[in-house]
Order: structure tokens, then sequence, then C-alpha cells
């Protein structure tokens, strides 16, 4: 049951994607691809820069969430699957809404978007405390 | 496949790629593959630090998001036999699809992993398709199902799927602008980073595109002033096909009116198309092609 005013948003999250955040998230994730951190490599391979690995991008949708939810909230699903790259230079901003609530798991909807437009959209489901 | 493919050498390595994916399909789950380390506090760390999560939960438990973190390969990966990511993988870059994107990941959690835990994971081969004609060019889509284990316990689960895909080429010369009598001292402004429109001399009305006649007045005396370069997207098209020599599909075509009130083509640029609308505000950008500069657009 979707109570009166619906669900609550979350509060918006603006990360500043330098290259230094690019580079230090894919080794922090283990992520060693060098369209990651080598810019010349990325040109190569296409891209317009280096970009962020998906596995960071995961974590910073598990990050949103738990943001607002809270240290005791055990994040058990996060599901997303990407649009535009996100490339050094953006401001990546994820904003949510809960769309669904059973006893005390709540799935939040997630879309992160950069100046190319959404970079990720997806569901995460949280069990709050 | 693209229309303009189906040659025999295309043939065969679509073919191979099938078989190599029949076979890894078949295999099913692949053999444990553990992790380099226990799930460690100092990576951890390294992790909360890099993405500036300040959760106080952790380190003493992992950021479940961390999960696929604990058995990455690494610097420098040593495939086992019959890792089905790492055959398909194989497979396609043998066959030209060099490049790799991720496009879908979904992640189950069954509990909160502690430091001192030491994982394995399993994985088997979903689903293979393609060629697919794409935005970053033709590749293939792989899916995988993976399983993490805390000894004989799951812990988590996930879907992944990656976009195998051939570089496109350096982007080919587009197709040069005619020039004219009428037209030159366009594409002549375009070359100093003006954007020029055709003034009449004798009645003063704008006019684009150029031509030798005032349509208001009819005098054959055109000279030209410089646009602001400021104007709003007065209508729009998406083009998705057919392929135009030196463009990635899909590509945005604006018509732009312009502060001084006359209306102008152009692409616009670094734009996801369901970002635009009429309306929209833009300015020049003058983009190098050959020996000419074209005018394009971008938001501003």
């Amino acid at each position: 049951m979707t109570p009166p005013g619906g669900w609550p948003t979350l509060p918006e999250l603006a990360i500043d994607v330098t290259p230094t955040f690019v580079i230090s998230t894919a080794l922090a994730t283990r992520d060693f691809q060098d369209v990651h951190h080598d810019r010349d490599k990325a040109v190569q391979r296409g891209s317009k820069d280096i970009f962020l690995n998906i596995l960071t991008t995961t974590g910073l949708v598990q990050r949103f969430v738990t943001d607002w939810a809270g240290p005791d909230a055990f994040v058990r699903n996060v599901s997303i699957k990407l649009g535009v790259p996100c490339y050094a230079g953006e401001t990546l901003t994820l904003s949510g809404e809960i769309t669904a609530r059973e006893g005390s798991e709540a799935t939040v909807r997630v879309v992160g978007r950069n100046s190319l437009g959404d970079h990720v959209t997806g569901t995460v489901k949280v069990v709050l405390p | 496949m693209s229309a303009t493919s189906g040659s025999s050498a295309e043939t065969s390595a679509a073919d191979r790629i099938t078989a190599v994916a029949d076979r890894l399909r078949a295999a099913g789950e692949c053999t444990p593959r553990p992790a380099r380390d226990p799930v460690n506090e100092p990576m951890i760390n390294n992790w909360t630090e890099a993405l500036g999560d300040r959760n106080p939960a952790y380190p003493a438990v992992a950021p479940p998001a961390m999960i696929q973190v604990w058995t990455m390969g690494g610097l420098h990966p040593e495939r086992s036999e019959d890792d089905p990511l790492g055959g398909m993988v194989e497979i396609l870059d043998a066959t030209g699809y060099t490049s790799v994107v991720a496009t879908n990941s979904e992640q189950t959690y069954h509990r909160h992993l502690k430091p001192g835990e030491r994982l394995a994971v399993t994985s088997r081969l979903e689903e293979v398709v393609g060629p697919k004609q794409t935005a970053l060019g033709e590749g293939w889509f792989v899916t995988t199902r993976s399983t993490w284990w805390s000894g004989d316990e799951p812990v988590g689960e996930m879907m992944f799927r990656v976009l195998k895909f051939k570089p496109k080429p350096a982007t080919q010369a587009s197709v040069p602008p005619m020039v004219s009598r009428d037209t030159a001292f366009f594409w002549d402004g375009t070359k100093l980073g003006e954007l020029r429109i055709q003034k009449c001399a004798a009645c003063g009305a704008l006019r684009h595109p150029p031509g030798p006649m005032c349509p208001r007045c009819n005098a054959l005396d055109p000279t030209h002033i410089v646009s602001s370069g400021l104007g709003e997207v007065y209508s729009y098209v998406v083009h998705h096909h057919p392929q135009v020599p030196g463009k990635q599909t899909p590509f945005v075509i604006a018509l732009v009116e312009l502060e001084e009130g006359v209306r102008m083509l152009g692409e616009l640029l670094d734009v996801d198309p369901e970002q635009v609308k009429v309306g929209l505000p833009v300015r020049v950008r003058f983009v190098p092609s050959g020996e000419f500069a074209l005018p394009a657009w971008e938001v501003r």
C-alpha cells in the first residue's frame, strides 16, 4: 500500500567524477582495464576519455541508498543497467525514490545522470532497520 | 548483421563464436575460482575511501557491492580452462571484437561478509547474442551468472552482461559542403569562427539559407551580418538509420532558431537524444572537417 502523499524521495547525491576518482575507484575495485586509467588507450578504443567502471557504479548506487537508509540497513540486491558512459570531468547526480515496500524491505528506483544523459538506471532492494 | 556484411569470412567468425558459446554453455558451472585475499579491512578501507562511502558499518562488515571485487582477476589475470567469460573473451578477441563494456549487473547478497572469510566464485555462461549493431560498433552481448561461496554456503549471486565490440575506425571525413558564389561567404565565415547570416543590402531583411535574391524586395544585393551563434531548438530529428559517412548513429539534427530570427540546420553535439526538446537553448560550435569548418550546435 502506498501511503498518503506517496513514498519519500531520497536526498540527491552529486559525485564529482575527476580523473583521480575514476582511477582510484577502478583500482579499489581491482579493475585494471586500460579504459579506466589510460586516456590514450580509451581514446584509441573509441571513447572520449577514461570512464567509470561498472563495479564503481554499482558501489555508488549502493552508497546512495545506504547514505539515506543508515548503517543498520542491509542491501539485498543492486540491479543496474548502464546507459551513457560517465567520463572523467562529469558530475554524476544520483536520485531515487521508493517504489515498493513489503514489510521492512523497500525497493528504491535509482537514476544516475550526467551531462550526456542517464548513465545508470536500476533498483536497490534494502532491508530497513 | 549489417546489411553490407555476409561475406564468408564474417559468417565463419559468427559460426566460430557460436560454436564456442554452445560448448561453454553446455559445460555449465565452472570450477570454483578462489579469491586472492580473504575479505579484509585494508581493501574495504581502500574501497570506501575511493568511493567516498562513510557508512560506519564498514569495515567491520564489507560493503555488499564489493562482492565482485574479492574475486577479480587482478592485474595479471590467469584464466582457468573452463571460465566461461574468459573463454568468450578469447574467441571474441580473436575474431576482432577486441573492446569491452559492461552493460548490466544484477547482484543479490544473502548476508554481510566479514573480514577473514575467503570467497570463491563459480560462473556459467547464460547467453551470447550477436552480432548486433550498437552505438559503439558491431558486437556481441555475453551474459554470465555467478555465485559466490564462503565454504559451502552461497553468499551472493550476479547476472553480468558485457558487450564485446569492434571499435569503430577513426571517424571518416564527412561529405564536404557544396560551395557556390552565393554560399562562399558563409563557409569563409565558419573557417574564421563566424556564423554569418545573409542580409539584403537594399531592405535589410535577413535570410538563410543563402541565395542570390532577397525574397522580400527582390534586390540582388546581398551582404551579411555575424550571428551571436545563440539560439533555441525549433525542431529536430534523431537519425538512427541509414549509416552516414563520418557519423556515428544515432545523432541529432536540429533546426535552430537563432536570436537574429533565421533558422539554421546543424548537428546537435554531445547530447543524449532523449534529452533534446523544442526550446532547448544552444550555441554554435565549429567542427573542423577537412578544409571546412561545419557549424554545429551544443547545449548551453
